[in-house]
């Protein structure tokens, strides 16, 4: 049987943070192997699915990574201007990674 | 050579919060060949390169290297420390080696070699490599460096690899002070100086720069041993309550990286495509399997920040809901007075609207969904104090009087924690992610040592 859960259920880690002056990398990492092969079963993170999420072009994705040995799935994007230029509001991008929390994901009950 | 090594590392940024001693005092008593952190991060923003200041208070700085530099001098083992100062700037450099100084007279230590090096570059060496026909490449999608970008650029160090600390290490220096440096090369540095193999030398510093962040449960700033071989790196917690896993130890290599197979170092890459972890003992986990790539040209990574001007900072808040429907429109009534006032262009005036899409602007999925109250929060940057001073207070009072048709309430159309503006941080930006080739990779890292302690005046 399918059921959905939100992704913030699901991993032990959800993050954002500078990669560099010019970068936001995110990092949904899980505890279980198991639960990490469903989640990217379960095409909940996807390139297309983060871009339609952030509102941004897939352009300003710059890489998507399944990475096996921490269980996590990890991707970056390009900052609309370098962190820290007057007006960036969050300096060490640490707090993007909210809207990523209630992401459904379909998974097996 | 020596079968094995061990470097503790007590701090991943170190000034930035104070380092934790308990942790710090096991790892120094379970016995370590180096003591190494990196002081040092591009995190911060451009502010402090831009106008050449530290992130955080000097006290914390001077607490961490004091209990840094006494455990070093007790044990007789090196003390390596990178990007002095946040920046690793040449005043920034010059203040960590004073510091040093003073804490070998304040407790009387008896006489050791400090050596340090500088990473500040010439804006006219990098203006000689555009124009000598050697483009200075852009990184994450930035174009190559024109003169107009390097023009509006007040400071650039470039990212040291191991060289710089080989060479004091070679000198003999028991403490290592370096300006703008890659935070694994200080650690690669002290087991290549050894003779441990490069795959490894750097794999160990990749995993130690940021101390704790490579263990759990999550606590920051407590110090974590690391001990390579030939053939293995092993990294361990010295904290009672955290353990190094292969979680752990693992999702680390992706930590503040876009890509976590690949570390790019001054000299080449580091390789985790292939690493191996496994839990060797309850605190430890073991590394094997990475490869080292040396790069086929030398080349540097620059960062330069820029000065744009004076900054001031201004805040209003908002809890009528037909205001907070239309706040758009209150910051284009106010944007208007500041251009009636100074013209379209010459300055920047910014307005982040929290509880709205304050913290993410156009990628905040709820924009459209304010809360029932709003802070907006205006920065006005200008040439001149006073010009900034007076376009932000333009900027934010005019919030109170902006003219929405249907408003009920006349009498002011946003509150006011302070009426007044706040002079802030000069408002800077990031004008270099870049690379240059050199072809001496000290060329860009000059080098210096001294005896220092019981008053010994000698300079090398």
């Amino acid at each position: 049987m399918m059921t959905t859960k939100k992704l913030s259920e699901l991993a032990k880690t959800i993050r954002s943070k500078n990669a560099g002056t010019d970068k936001i990398t995110f990092d949904v990492i899980f505890r279980e192997r198991d639960v990490y092969e469903m989640v990217k079963r379960s095409g909940a993170l996807t390139r297309a699915s983060v871009s339609a999420l952030f509102n941004i072009g897939d352009n300003r994705i710059t890489d998507f990574v399944e990475y096996d040995p921490a269980y996590a799935i990890k991707f970056t994007i390009l900052r609309p201007r370098p962190s820290g230029s007057p007006g960036d509001p969050d300096i060490f991008g640490a707090q993007q990674y909210a809207p990523l929390l209630d992401v459904d994901v379909t998974v097996d009950a | 050579m020596t079968k094995s090594l061990k470097v503790i590392c007590p701090n991943g940024h170190l000034g930035f919060a104070p380092l934790k001693t308990e942790s710090f005092r096991i790892a120094v008593e379970a016995g370590t060949d180096y003591i190494a952190a990196d002081s040092g991060s591009d995190d911060i923003g451009p502010v402090p390169l831009g106008s050449d200041t530290c992130a955080s208070p000097r006290a914390w700085q001077e607490h961490d290297l004091e209990v840094m530099l006494l455990a070093a001098r007790k044990t007789g083992k090196p003390m390596i420390i990178g990007s002095a100062g946040d920046t690793g700037t040449n005043s920034r450099v010059d203040m960590y080696v004073e510091i040093i100084r003073d804490l070998a007279r304040k407790h009387d230590l008896a006489p050791f070699r400090l050596g340090w090096f500088y990473s500040e570059v010439d804006k006219e060496a990098v203006r000689a490599s555009i124009r000598g026909g050697s483009p200075v490449r852009g990184l994450d999608g930035r174009p190559d460096l024109d003169e107009a970008e390097l023009d509006a650029t007040d400071r650039i160090v470039a990212m040291a690899g191991v060289h710089p600390f080989r060479a004091l290490l070679e000198e003999g220096c028991d403490v290592i002070i370096g300006g703008r440096s890659s935070d694994s090369a200080i650690f690669a540095a002290a087991a290549l100086h050894e003779g441990f193999p490069d795959a490894q030398a750097y794999y160990l510093g990749k995993v130690l720069e940021c101390a704790s962040f490579c263990a759990e449960p999550y606590g920051a700033k407590e110090t974590v041993m690391g001990e390579i071989t030939p053939e293995w790196v092993e990294v361990t917690a010295m904290h009672p309550e955290q353990r190094c896993t292969v979680a752990s130890v693992a999702g680390h290599a992706m930590y503040e990286r876009s890509n976590p197979f690949h570390e790019y170092v001054a000299g080449g890459l580091l390789d985790m495509t292939n690493c191996h972890y496994e839990q060797v003992s309850e605190k430890t986990t073991r590394v094997t399997g990475m490869k080292f790539v040396p790069a086929e040209e030398f080349r540097v990574k620059l960062e330069g920040s820029g000065r744009l001007g004076a900054r001031f900072v201004g805040m209003a808040g908002i809890r009528d809901p037909y205001t907070i429907a239309n706040v758009d429109a209150v910051i284009e009534w106010a944007r208007t007075q500041v251009r009636e006032r100074f013209g379209d262009d010459g300055w920047e005036l910014h307005y982040n609207v929290f509880g709205r899409n304050g913290i993410m602007g156009e990628m905040e999925p709820l924009k459209d969904k304010p809360a029932h109250e709003l802070l907006i929060v205006v920065q006005g940057v200008a040439p001149t104090r006073e010009m900034a001073e007076e376009l932000t207070i333009t900027g934010t009072r005019q919030l109170f009087y902006a003219r929405l048709p249907e408003v009920k309430g006349t009498a002011g159309g946003v509150s006011f924690v302070f009426d007044e503006v706040m002079e802030a941080s000069p408002g800077c930006r990031w004008t270099l992610n870049h690379t240059m080739a050199v072809n001496d990779p000290l060329a860009l890292f000059p080098t210096h040592s001294e005896i220092v302690g019981s008053d010994v005046l000698e300079t090398a």
